[in-house]
C-alpha cells in the first residue's frame, strides 16, 4: 500500500543542515496499522507530511497503492489526498466556523460529490463515530475527544486507502485517548490502512508493527500481536 | 508628558517594522491630499492674468451689445435666434440705427462713464479653413489704436484690408497662424495677427457672458461648442454685415468708468431708468473675468469630485492595511498589556502610527498638489500673463491635514479599539480573530463548485473585509462611469459640432480626468492587491488545511481571488449609477449622462476580470507555502 525507498528530507545547508528524515525505507501494508515513535524532533512528522504528500522529499522515492508521488505535480498529490489519504492532525484542525458535520463534508465537496451525497455520508459518519447529536455543534462547542473524533470521521469521509495520523491523542485526556483508541481499533478491524506517530507507548503498542526512530531515521522495527487480536484499549492499560 | 513620549516611540517603532505596508499607507493618503490642495488652490488663479490682459489692452469696464436683431442674448453659451429674428434682449425689440446711436450716446454721456471706444460695428459669418467651418464673430476696427479695448496682438500685424486678427485661443484651436488664408461667407482672408482681449470671453466662451454675434442660427449650434471672435476693418465688415441685411446691424460699445468696481451698479442703475429700451445687453468686466476663469472652474469641478473620490479609497485602502497589520500585531499588543500598558495606551499606540502617516501623507500631498497646481492653472491661450501662483493658506492646509487625520482615523479607530479589548492571553497567544459564521452562506457554498465554495465561505468569514472591498471597487467604478459619462457628452459635442475644432477646456478636462482615472485605478489596484493579501494570510490556515484535505492549489487560489470578485461584483454594479449621478452633479448643470450600455457593461466586466487578475497573484503567492509548514506554524 505505501512504499518508501531512500526517503530523505533535508533543510538548510552546510553548517545548518537538518537531516529531518535520513534515507528511510518502509513498507506498509494495505489493512496494517503501523505505529511510528520517537523523542520529540526525530522526524516523525515530518516522515508523515512525506508519505502524505504534505511535504516534498529531498531525495529518495515514494509510492502510495502503486504510484510514484515523489516527483508528482501538486495537482497529482492533491488528487492523492483528496482520494487516497486521510489525514488527523494532533491540534485537530477543524475549521471554526463550521459544524461538525460541516467539517465532515468538506472533503465530499473538495471531491466533488454532489452537497445531498456529502453531507448524508457525513451524517453517517457522524453516526459511526457516536456524535450524531452533535452535528450542528461547533468546534468550540466540542470537546477535545470529540473534536479528534470529528477530525478522524473527516480523515474518512473519501474512503482513503491510508490514515495518516499525527499524534492523534497528543492534546487529549485519558478519556478522550480511550474514545480515539476505540475509534482506531474499529478502522483497523475494518481493514484500513493506519499509519499513527506517537510518542505515547500506550498507542504505539496497540498496531501491528512498531517503528522507533532517531535523528531522521528508523532505529528498531518490532513487529506486535496486540494489534490484531485482543482488545487495544486492555492493551493500552487505558480500561480499567 | 512620559506617556506622550512613550507612544510617539512606540508608534515610529511600529512603523519601522512594517516599512512596506507604512509607505503603501503613505502613498495612498498622499494621493487623496495632493488632488484636494490641487482643488483648493486653484480659487482664483486665473484673476491674474485677466487683470495683466486688461491693462495691457486698456480692457473696458462695460462693453455694450447694440443692435436691431440677430444679436444672441441671455446667459450661457446658448445659440442665437435665427437670423433676422426678433432681438430677444432683456429689453425688448431695439428700433432704427437712429435709436441705436442714441442709446450709444446715452451710454457715452451717463454719469461715471471716462472714456469708450466704438461703436464698432459686428457681424456674425462663417469662418471655413482647411475643411473646417466654424462660426466667428468679426468687429470692424480702424487702423488707429481704440482708446479702450486695443486687443493686444501677440503674433503678426494689426487688422488691414482683407486681413483678419483672431483672438488667440480661436486661432490656436482652428491651428492657424499669420499669413494661412482662409475664408468668411465665402470672402478670402488672410489672417494678420493673433490677438487677446479683455472684452470677451476667450473660445470657446464667447458667448458665455450673453452677447455674441455670430450669424449662426441658435439651431445650428451646439450648445457649449462656441464660436470664435476676429477683428477685420471697418469696409470688411460692413460687407459682410450687408450680406447679413441691414435688420442685422449690430454694434460693440466699450465704456471706462471712473469707477470699475461699480460696474455692476452702473448696469443696474441703467437698466432702472431705461424700462422700455436700451442696448441689447451690457457686461460688466466681472463678468467677462467670470467667463476667463471658466477654464480653471471646470478644472475645480472635475479635480474636487475627484479628491473625494481618491479620499474615500484611499480611507478603504488604509482601513484594509491597518485590519492586516492588527491582525498580525496581536501579540505586540499582548505583550503591551501583559507589562502593564492600559487598553487605551495600546489604542493610543496603534492610532498615533496611521495619525503620524496621516499628517507625514497630508505634507506630502499639500507639497506635490502646491508644486503640481501652476501645471494645470494656466489661463489658457485667451489672456496674457503666468497665473499667479496658486495661494496655499493656513485655511488650505488645515483642511487638507483634517481630511487625511480624518482618513486615518475613521479607518483605524475600530480595529484599535478592538485590539486593546484583546485579552491579554488570547493576544500574547496570537490567537486569530475568530471567523464570522454565516450558516446559509455555508450552506449555499456547498452547491457550488470548489472555487466559489472557497470564495463565498472566505467571504462569509470577513464580512467587514467584503464590505471594504466592495466600497472600494464601488468607489473606482463610480469614478470611472462618470469619466466615461464625460468622455461621451464630449464625443456627442465633437460629432454634432462636426468641425474638428478643438476645445481647450474640455482637452483640459481630460488631461485631468486622465491623470485621475490613473490615481483611481492605481489605488483601486492597490486595494485589491492588499484585500487579496489581507484574505491570504488570514485564510492561510483554512487554505492550508483544504489543500490537506485535497484541494489543488489551482483551486485554492482560484477561491482566494473569488473571494475578491464576489464583493466586487455589487461594487461594480453599484458604482455604475453612482457614477452617473456624480457626473451630473459634477457637470453643475446637472446633466444625465448614460453612456451607452456596453460601455457600462464593459466597465463592469473589465473590473471583475482585473480584480480577479490582481488578486490571483498573492493567492497564487499564498499556496505556494508548503501545507505541513502552515499547519505546524497553527498547532
Amino acid at each position: 500500500m505505501l512504499r518508501a525507498r531512500d526517503l530523505c528530507r533535508q533543510y538548510g545547508r552546510d553548517d545548518s543542515l537538518v537531516r529531518a528524515v535520513d534515507h528511510v525505507d518502509l513498507d506498509v501494508a494495505a489493512g496494517e496499522t503501523l505505529a511510528v515513535m520517537g523523542p520529540s524532533g526525530c522526524g516523525k512528522s515530518t516522515l508523515l507530511h512525506l508519505l502524505g504528500g504534505l511535504d516534498r522529499a529531498s531525495a529518495g522515492e515514494l509510492w502510495v497503492a502503486g504510484q510514484r508521488i515523489d516527483q508528482m505535480s501538486e495537482r497529482g498529490l492533491a488528487a492523492i489526498r483528496r482520494s487516497g489519504v486521510g489525514f488527523v492532525f494532533q491540534a485537530f484542525h477543524l475549521m471554526d466556523e463550521l459544524t461538525a458535520v460541516e467539517n465532515i463534508e468538506l472533503p465530499l465537496l473538495l471531491a466533488a460529490r454532489p452537497a445531498r451525497t456529502a453531507r448524508r455520508r457525513a451524517v453517517q459518519l457522524l453516526d459511526q463515530i457516536g456524535l450524531a447529536d452533535r452535528a450542528r455543534h461547533l468546534p468550540s462547542q466540542l470537546s477535545g475527544g470529540q473534536q479528534q473524533r470529528v477530525a478522524i470521521a473527516r480523515a474518512l469521509a473519501n474512503e482513503p486507502l491510508i490514515v495518516l495520523a499525527d499524534e492523534p491523542t497528543g492534546n487529549l485526556d485519558s478519556e478522550a485517548t480511550l474514545e480515539v483508541l476505540r475509534l482506531f481499533e474499529r478502522l483497523h478491524d475494518a481493514g484500513q490502512t493506519l499509519v499513527v506517530v506517537t510518542h505515547d507507548a500506550r498507542i504505539a503498542a496497540t498496531a501491528d508493527r512498531l517503528i522507533s526512530m532517531r535523528d531522521g531515521a528508523f532505529i528498531d522495527e518490532t513487529r506486535l500481536t496486540g494489534g490484531t487480536t485482543g482488545s487495544l484499549g486492555a492493551l493500552a492499560g487505558l480500561e480499567g | 508628558m512620559s506617556k506622550l513620549l512613550l507612544v510617539g516611540r512606540l508608534a515610529l517603532r511600529g512603523l519601522r517594522g512594517r516599512p512596506a505596508q507604512a509607505a503603501l499607507l503613505l502613498l495612498a493618503i498622499t494621493a487623496a491630499s495632493a488632488t484636494l490642495t490641487m482643488a483648493l488652490v486653484l480659487h482664483g488663479v486665473t484673476s491674474h492674468p485677466y487683470a495683466r490682459t486688461r491693462a495691457a489692452t486698456n480692457g473696458p469696464d462695460i462693453v455694450a451689445l447694440l443692435g436691431q436683431g440677430g444679436v444672441t442674448v441671455g446667459p450661457g453659451p446658448k445659440g442665437r435666434p435665427p437670423k433676422g429674428g426678433s432681438a430677444g434682449g432683456p429689453h425688448g425689440p431695439q428700433g432704427s440705427v437712429a435709436q441705436i446711436e442714441a442709446q450709444a450716446t446715452g451710454l457715452i454721456h451717463a454719469h461715471g462713464v471716462t472714456a469708450h471706444s466704438g461703436p464698432f460695428e459686428e457681424a456674425g459669418a462663417v469662418l471655413k479653413v482647411r475643411g473646417l467651418a466654424v462660426s466667428i464673430q468679426v468687429e470692424g476696427r480702424g487702423q488707429a489704436r481704440a482708446g479702450v479695448d486695443q486687443p493686444k496682438l501677440t503674433a503678426g500685424s494689426w487688422v488691414r484690408p482683407g486681413g483678419i486678427v483672431l483672438e488667440r485661443a480661436f486661432g490656436g484651436a482652428l491651428g492657424v497662424s499669420v499669413g494661412d488664408r482662409i475664408t468668411l461667407d465665402g470672402r478670402p482672408f488672410t489672417v494678420a495677427g493673433l490677438a487677446v482681449t479683455a472684452a470677451e470671453t476667450p473660445y470657446p466662451n464667447l458667448c458665455f457672458t450673453g452677447g455674441c454675434n455670430t450669424g449662426i442660427p441658435g439651431d445650428q449650434q451646439l450648445e457649449g461648442h462656441g464660436a470664435g471672435l476676429g477683428w477685420v476693418t471697418q469696409p470688411d465688415v460692413r460687407v459682410l454685415a450687408a450680406a447679413d441685411g441691414p435688420e442685422s446691424a449690430a454694434y460693440v460699445l466699450n465704456l471706462k468708468l471712473s469707477d470699475p468696481a461699480s460696474a455692476p451698479a452702473f448696469i443696474r442703475a441703467y437698466y432702472r431708468g431705461h424700462p422700455q429700451g436700451g442696448p441689447v445687453n451690457l457686461l460688466s468686466w466681472q463678468s467677462i473675468a467670470t467667463g476667463d476663469a471658466l477654464l480653471v472652474t471646470d478644472e475645480q469641478q472635475v479635480l474636487t469630485p475627484g479628491a473625494w473620490l481618491l479620499g474615500l479609497l484611499a480611507m478603504a485602502s488604509v482601513a484594509v492595511l491597518v485590519a492586516g497589520r492588527m491582525s498580525e500585531r496581536t501579540r505586540r499588543v499582548g505583550l503591551l498589556k501583559a507589562v502593564g500598558g492600559t487598553p487605551g495606551l495600546v489604542a493610543i499606540a496603534l492610532l498615533a502610527e496611521n495619525l503620524i502617516l496621516a499628517v507625514a501623507a497630508a505634507v506630502a500631498g499639500l507639497v506635490i498638489g502646491r508644486l503640481a497646481a501652476p501645471l494645470i492653472a494656466s489661463p489658457g491661450a485667451g489672456l496674457v500673463g503666468t497665473p499667479g501662483a496658486p495661494s496655499l493658506t493656513l485655511s488650505i492646509a488645515g483642511q487638507v491635514i483634517a481630511v487625511s487625520l480624518i482618513v486615518a482615523l475613521a479607518a483605524t479607530l475600530v480595529p484599535a479599539i478592538r485590539a486593546a479589548r484583546t485579552s491579554t492571553v488570547g493576544a500574547l497567544a496570537d490567537a486569530a480573530r475568530p471567523p464570522r459564521r454565516r450558516a446559509t452562506l455555508i450552506k449555499l457554498a456547498a452547491r457550488l463548485p470548489v472555487p466559489l465554495l472557497f470564495g463565498l465561505r472566505l467571504v462569509a468569514r470577513r464580512p467587514r473585509r467584503a464590505v471594504l472591498g466592495a466600497a472600494s471597487i464601488a468607489v473606482t467604478v463610480t469614478g470611472l462611469v462618470a469619466v466615461v459619462a464625460f468622455h461621451d457628452l464630449a464625443g456627442q459635442k465633437r460629432l454634432g459640432a462636426a468641425a474638428g475644432l478643438g476645445d481647450p477646456i474640455a482637452s483640459r478636462d481630460e488631461q485631468m480626468l486622465l491623470v485621475l482615472t490613473v490615481a483611481l485605478v492605481t489605488l483601486a489596484a492597490l486595494n485589491a492587491i492588499v484585500t487579496a493579501w489581507a484574505t491570504v494570510l488570514d485564510a492561510r490556515h483554512s487554505t492550508a488545511l483544504a489543500r490537506a484535505l485535497g484541494a489543488s492549489p489551482r483551486q485554492v487560489s482560484a477561491g482566494l481571488a473569488t473571494a475578491q470578485v464576489i464583493p466586487a461584483l455589487p461594487g461594480a454594479i453599484v458604482g455604475v449609477p453612482l457614477g452617473i449621478g456624480l457626473f451630473a452633479a459634477a457637470s453643475g448643470a446637472g446633466h444625465v449622462v448614460v453612456p451607452p450600455a456596453w460601455w457600462l457593461a464593459g466597465i463592469v466586466l473589465a473590473t471583475l476580470v482585473v480584480v480577479a487578475g490582481l488578486t490571483s497573484i498573492p493567492a497564487r503567492i499564498g499556496t505556494r507555502s508548503p501545507v505541513a509548514a502552515v499547519l505546524g506554524q497553527e498547532a
